[in-house]
């Protein structure tokens, strides 16, 4: 048992070094999420009407946070198929390891990196004008609750990262799933302008959840949601959590079976 | 003792239409270095694979060092060494960090991970490059860091697939060096090849392996001599090619094969060297003057020819090595 923890963490660690050794993948990895801000602050910003006190950056960062750590789905499956591609996924698996170790290093690591990314955008968030009002431990736990659900997203990634062989062909598929979800949610705009049908699919949709939940914890009302009036949108944080414990539970015995199997070519 | 037994190995893919195995026995004794050549989707790879854990065979038994492949896969792993086609590091990591992390995964302790790495990186000539990231690394030093990397253990097992393969000469050269220092140290050594050359140079015995079975097995000297012992070449000028062949006939005892083409006439003998010196002696009473002329003993390249009727092809790296059923 001790034996396993130590082998995920020397993957992990892996993933860290590889942060320091190119910083350039980092940096890129951190601006497009600050520019996704400052684009959404300044361009919807004038446009939506947000009706909460501070101004529509309030609502846009708790959306902008979620649409980031549900794209850690798109850093598992590029860097699990780029490792498969490249016949490391085979070395690892010839050695005497954990056969869970790799693909729990690679969650843990992508989200340790995901604490940088936050970081960095709450600051240019922060530059711009937001401002949570719910105290520093409902914001540190708001932040907890994001990499809690951008691990859950991870374990979907190491699963499409296993099962894909090109490495661009990854990128194409969770950039098709990920995207419709945080567009299709109360992240951005207000679900209201939505055909009804697509209102319950948005209130239902885990990104709506993870938001609505984050505004909660921030301490801004969530004037985007909540206006077909079902039970996720009147229990976001339950909600959510529902949702990750699923994800979890049916995406990690799914990626660890399919590691044990996986060939690379 | 065996080091290695595989019997009746077979693997197939979509629904036996496609073979990669085809009831494959191999045995390599302890110690001893075994060439596994053939073409392109011949099955080496499967094979190697197979031994290796990663891929479970359909229907067969394997062991390794004496450990069931199949039933005690942890333990099999624990005793291996595997390099692959394509170096199999983190590109974005520089040497030492590899085979450190490979140290630790290893379970080596984080001192020890940390000698050996050093040590490693110094018996492949790489200590200078340790800090660079391998992306920056030349083909070769690729190849020798991957090989370094197998070998934090101290296998009893090594497997070596294709570990020459896109290596520019020179780059071939210094993988040989290093695989013969190995060797030398007393592993048991499995290493598939496209290059009869180097299967020739390397391995104590070969098996020569086409469609997902071992067609033949033996040292390069028995497989050469399955196909016929020396054969006597003569390059001559057009005009004399009638009256040469005539010679080599008479040295022979056989009617020699002509190439008119490139005026070259061969013949197989059985007493090499007195067979040259008497085709000389009559070619010079007869005042002929040969362009070319030698003893030619037989190349793998023929023996695979032989053996399977076509050749050896050297596919472009990254095809398949999967077989489609005749």
């Amino acid at each position: 048992m001790l034996q396993s923890v130590s082998d995920f963490l020397v993957i992990t660690k892996r993933q860290l070094l590889q942060m320091i050794r190119i910083p350039e993948v980092m940096i890129f990895a951190t601006i497009q999420p600050a520019m996704f801000v400052l684009l959404f602050r300044y361009v919807f910003g004038g446009a939506i009407d947000s009706g909460v006190e501070g101004g529509y950056v309030q609502l846009l960062m708790p959306g902008i946070f979620v649409q980031t750590v549900a794209f850690t789905l798109a850093a598992t499956a590029v860097g699990l198929t780029a490792d498969m591609q490249k016949g490391l996924i085979d070395r690892f698996r010839s050695l005497p390891i954990a056969r869970s170790a790799v693909v729990i290093g690679r969650t843990v690591g992508d989200t340790t990196q995901n604490i940088v990314t936050l970081v960095v955008m709450g600051g240019v968030g922060y530059l711009v004008g937001w401002r949570p009002s719910s105290g520093i431990f409902k914001v540190l736990l708001a932040f907890v609750f994001l990499l809690a659900f951008g691990y859950s997203m991870s374990w979907i990634g190491v699963l499409i990262g296993l099962s894909v062989r090109e490495e661009r062909v990854a990128q194409n598929l969770v950039f098709m799933t990920v995207f419709p979800l945080t567009f299709l949610s109360n992240a951005f705009a207000p679900t209201a302008g939505m055909p009804r049908i697509l209102q319950y699919f948005a209130e239902w949709n885990p990104v709506s959840t993870v938001v609505a939940g984050c505004r909660e914890l921030f301490g801004v009302t969530n004037q985007f949601g909540a206006t077909a009036n079902s039970w996720p949108s009147q229990n976001p944080l339950a909600m959510s959590l529902i949702y990750m414990v699923l994800i979890v539970a049916i995406f990690a015995p799914l990626s660890v079976r399919k590691y044990i199997r996986v060939s690379s070519k | 003792m065996k080091s290695i037994v595989a019997e009746g190995l077979v693997k197939s893919y979509r629904n036996g239409e496609i073979k990669a195995l085809d009831g494959l026995n191999l045995e390599v004794e302890e110690g001893t270095v075994l060439g596994l050549l053939g073409p392109n989707g011949a099955g080496k790879t499967t094979t190697v694979r197979v031994l290796a854990t990663l891929l479970t065979p359909d229907v067969g038994q394997a062991t390794v060092a004496g450990i069931d492949v199949l039933k005690h896969p942890d333990e099999v792993r624990k005793v291996i060494g595997l390099s692959g086609q394509y170096a199999a590091l983190d590109e974005t990591l520089t040497g030492w960090d590899n085979l450190n992390m490979f140290g630790r995964l290893y379970h080596l302790n984080s001192a020890g991970a940390k000698k050996r790495a050093t040590e490693l990186l110094e018996k492949f000539s790489l200590t200078e490059a340790a800090k660079r990231p391998i992306r920056t690394y030349s083909g070769g030093m690729r190849r020798r860091l991957d090989l370094a990397a197998s070998l934090i253990i101290k296998p009893k097992v090594l497997f070596l697939d294709e570990p020459t393969t896109g290596l520019d000469p020179r780059g071939r050269m210094e993988m040989w060096g290093v695989i013969d220092e190995l060797v030398k140290g007393g592993v048991t050594l499995l290493l598939t090849t496209q290059y009869l050359e180097e299967a020739d140079q390397l391995a104590d015995s070969i098996a020569v392996i086409d469609t997902g079975k071992v067609i033949a097995e033996g040292t390069a000297d028995e497989l050469k001599s399955q196909v016929g012992g020396e054969r006597l070449e003569i390059t001559v000028e057009a005009d004399q090619i009638s009256v040469a062949t005539a010679l080599v006939a008479q040295v022979a005892g056989s009617q020699p094969s002509v190439d008119i083409g490139i005026r070259k006439i061969s013949a197989p003998v059985s007493n090499g060297s007195a067979s040259l010196i008497q085709i000389l002696r009559l070619l010079d009473e007869a005042k002929i003057h040969p362009l070319d002329i030698g003893l030619k003993r037989p190349s793998l390249d023929d023996v695979f020819i032989s053996l399977t009727g076509h050749v050896a092809e050297v596919v472009a790296e990254g095809g398949e090595d999967v077989t489609k059923r005749k």
